[in-house]
């Protein structure tokens, strides 16, 4: 087949930003498969493959587009869930444009091939037409726990069940996901894709169990002694939010991102039907710049917030979120007031925050990060007319396992340390995703969850060879 | 699901339930409390472990219907079923070593002090109860109370029963009666927390208090429990939810518990008006 020599990517459809941006309906719509097979002829099939590099978990990926070009949407399916377990939230959350797409040969003079938008058409077309469940395997006769089922536990599940595991996976909300459900808002991944995700595991025989925090109902040590599982994955994310320790963070009105969105995602709060409660804002100001900003930004407009700003102490080159959804935001009229950086939140006599005092950054010298430092501007202060503040700045591990389990050993930022195969401190508990590299991506955390399935694997047929000699 | 074993009424507005929840009850101490969503549109609300019994398996909340989610849990009936109950959450109180203490409660805060009480009183400690309420058709637990503590003393701020008069005037007289308290634990409306302690801290008593910010998670993801204790922000489901009484800024809680009340009034308005909320729950009807 012919390639096609277009320097710019099929243009994904999408809803009009000035109705999206007051509605919760996914934001993009996906390739139709005539769109998907035009896209993918302009993959060069390149022998070297720098595309597949750039994925952290080396999807083959000129082989799943050859197969579109082909029109064979299942094969590709299979193909990319040779090493990806979740085809339809990468395809739709990865930061392609410094992974895969980075590399693309076609991206060196035009833009590069939609690897994504194509990985999210066969994931999707794959659940649209999947005639069967997946099958449960054999039962090997051992129980491994996994705690947290965001990403890391899911995919760490997913491949120990097909290796006849016999899987529970302990969670401490209601629903099971983790920032996949309570984080990431559903404009831009819909919820119903994790559930048919949770429920693909359920058919393979994964137990999940939710409102159980481990740490509090049972401890790891119970799991391995009491409860008799095999081995204990750790996969509990870095959900502890920070503040910035500024004047005014405890007003009314000021939330960290985490609790917006889990208002808005997991409880609910835009639809009428639930009971979640959710401040009504006029003018809102989110502080950060990654994906977490952009998202409670968004999420802030959509609930009919007449301003909303990102205040970012960086530059637009510096923004740690995915392009896309800094385009889609600015499409979305929220307006980025970058190089700048909050000084206080003022309040009212009622505690309730009506504005915040905001200073004007420049760059200076690069800092460790290699990032160029930003340094405040002296008298640059200026107030912003807002009622209500929320702090994207980062979040860290939450503290609850590692204080509640003796010997397992973390950093001084609380991330657990582990050894290259997943394996912590201690013997039989491995730890994956962003509770060891404190936040990250959902593709590094399905890859830190892959690898541990496999050394478990090998610790617990280890273990039983070395059981088995001792008897003999 | 989790199944409502019993349910008994303890005064117009407070209920009490046990659920049935064995792995919670077995790992349940004074101090520590639930987190229940009834049905899937419902809040995550805290409630505090009133009791629990590891051979039956069951954990008993006392609640008083002050809004939507705990209206429509006092319509709930024995055989019915909650859908999501997690815990324990929260530190555990730690009340060892104390020789005389007096535990205070306001209201439903009682039901929130009672375990309490009685870990002191297993730990041996001499226990003077301080029991507020508004009027007599409200008091709640009296039995209870009375077994687990040396003197109980019940105040009415109507005078209708036991003593006329605030918790406050009644732990100031006992003290000037010569009682060396070293624990004072005092739990109810904030306002009462927050007097008990500037009483106690004139003299230089140890006191807790257990606080009641607003909660989603109750492990420390959202911040939304946020509250300041000797200048400091701490996560209250985490790090608490008891504090020295000495070190919280009670005035900030109080402003932060009425971040959605506007909105709550009206739920709260419209549960009542119709009798149920929006949702059903699977049960016994
Ligand atoms: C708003 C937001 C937007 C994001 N956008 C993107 C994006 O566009 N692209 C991208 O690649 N990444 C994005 N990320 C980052 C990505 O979501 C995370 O890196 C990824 O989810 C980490 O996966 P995980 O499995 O390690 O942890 P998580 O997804 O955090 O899951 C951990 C789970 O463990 C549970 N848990 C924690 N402690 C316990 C306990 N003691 N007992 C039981 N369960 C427990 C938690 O409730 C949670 O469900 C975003 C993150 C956020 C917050
Ligand atoms: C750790 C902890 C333990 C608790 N234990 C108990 C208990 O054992 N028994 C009991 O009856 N209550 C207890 N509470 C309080 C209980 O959680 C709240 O009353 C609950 O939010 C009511 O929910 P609702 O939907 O019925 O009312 P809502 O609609 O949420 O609120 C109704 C009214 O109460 C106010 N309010 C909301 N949340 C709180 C709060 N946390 N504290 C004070 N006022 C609030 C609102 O502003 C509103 O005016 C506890 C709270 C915490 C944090
Ligand atoms: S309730 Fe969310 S951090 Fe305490």
């Amino acid at each position: 087949m012919a390639i096609n020599t277009s320097l710019k990517k099929v243009p994904m459809p999408a809803q009009d930003p000035l109705v999206r941006n007051h509605n919760f309906k996914e934001v993009t719509t996906g390739y139709t498969p005539e769109m998907a097979v035009e896209e993918a002829r302009r993959c060069l099939n390149c022998k070297t493959k720098p595309c597949v590099e750039g994925c952290p978990v080396n999807v083959h990926i000129p082989e799943f587009i050859h197969l579109i070009t082909e029109e064979k949407f299942e094969e590709a399916f299979q193909k990319i869930t040779e090493t990806n377990s979740l085809p339809a939230v990468c395809g739709r959350v990865c930061p392609q444009e410094s992974q895969c797409e980075a590399r693309c040969v076609r991206g060196k003079k035009g833009e590069a091939v939609a690897i994504g938008r194509l990985e999210r058409f066969v994931a999707d077309w794959h659940r649209e037409h999947a005639s069967r469940p997946p099958e449960k395997a054999v039962t090997n006769g051992h129980k491994v726990a996994i705690i947290g089922s965001g990403p890391s536990g899911l995919s760490c599940a997913a491949d120990l069940a097909k290796a006849g595991y016999d899987v529970t996976i302990f969670e401490a909300f209601h629903t099971g996901g983790g920032v996949l459900v309570y984080g990431i808002p559903e404009f831009r991944l819909p919820k119903a894709i994790v559930s048919d995700e949770i429920n693909n595991l359920r058919a393979m025989g994964v137990n999940l169990q939710t409102d159980m925090v481990i740490g509090r109902i049972l401890s790891v040590d119970e799991l391995l002694e009491d409860l008799n599982f095999d081995a204990v994955y750790i996969g509990s994310g870095a959900g502890l939010p920070s503040f910035m320790g500024i004047e005014g963070e405890d007003l009314i009105g000021v939330y960290s991102a985490n609790e917006y969105l889990t208002r808005s995602n997991l409880m609910k709060a835009y639809n009428m039907e639930y009971a979640t409660p959710i401040r009504k804002s006029r003018a809102v100001a989110v502080v950060g710049g990654g994906n977490v900003a952009m998202d409670a930004a968004r999420t802030a407009k959509r609930l009919g917030a007449e301003k909303v700003y990102i205040v970012y102490r960086r530059s637009f080159a510096e923004m740690p979120a995915r392009k896309e959804e800094v385009e889609h935001a600015q499409e979305e009229q929220i307006e980025f007031l970058n190089l700048e950086n909050p000084v206080r939140i003022i309040g009212d006599e009622r505690g309730q925050v009506k504005g915040m005092e905001v200073i004007k950054m420049k760059l200076g010298e690069p800092d460790s990060s290699g990032r160029r430092r930003p340094v405040a501007i002296p008298g640059s202060n200026y107030e912003l007319d807002v009622d209500t503040v929320i702090v994207a700045i980062g979040t860290t591990p939450n503290p609850l396992l590692k204080k509640t389990t003796e010997g397992l050993e973390t950093d001084r930022w609380g991330c657990i340390y582990t050894k290259d195969n997943g394996a912590t401190s201690r013997e039989g508990v491995f730890a994956g995703g962003d509770a060891v590299t404190g936040a990250a991506t959902v593709i590094l955390a399905m890859g830190a969850g892959k690898t541990a399935a496999a050394s478990i694997d090998a610790y617990i047929r280890h273990k039983k060879a070395a059981l088995s000699r001792t008897e003999i | 699901m989790f199944l409502i074993m019993s349910k008994r009424r303890l005064n117009d507005a407070v209920t009490m339930m046990e659920i049935e929840a064995p792995l919670i009850a077995r790992k349940a101490r004074a101090g520590q409390f639930i987190i229940f969503r009834l049905d899937e549109f419902g809040e995550r609300v805290p409630l505090t472990i009133a009791d629990s019994d590891a051979e039956r398996g069951s954990v008993t909340i006392i609640f008083q219907a002050v809004g939507k989610a705990t209206q429509l849990l006092s319509q709930k009936e024995a055989g019915d079923f909650i859908l999501d109950f997690v815990g324990p959450l929260g530190k555990p109180s730690e009340l060892e070593g104390y020789k005389h203490a007096c535990v205070i409660g306001g209201g439903v805060g009682n039901a929130i002090a009672y375990p309490s009480a009685k870990e002191l009183h297993n730990n041996g400690a001499i226990v003077d109860i301080i029991a507020g309420f508004r009027s007599k058709d409200i008091v709640i637990l009296e039995d209870e109370m009375k077994a687990v503590c040396d003197h109980l003393y019940i105040t009415t701020d109507d005078g209708t029963y036991g003593e006329k008069g605030f918790v406050t005037d009644k732990l100031k007289s006992l003290i000037d009666a010569g009682n060396h308290y070293d624990l004072v634990i005092a739990i109810g409306p904030v306002p009462m927390m927050k007097f008990v302690s500037k009483v106690t801290e004139q003299y230089h008593i140890k006191t807790l208090v257990s606080l009641n910010p607003i909660m989603i998670d109750g492990t420390g993801m959202c911040g939304g429990c946020r509250v300041k204790v000797g200048g400091k922000t701490r996560f209250a489901c985490v790090d608490g939810p008891e504090f020295d009484g000495h070190e919280v800024d009670f005035d900030e809680l109080m402003l932060r518990n009425a971040f959605y009340k506007d909105q709550e009034k009206a739920e709260y308005e419209e549960t009542c008006r119709i009798g149920r909320g929006p949702a059903k729950v699977t049960g016994k009807e």
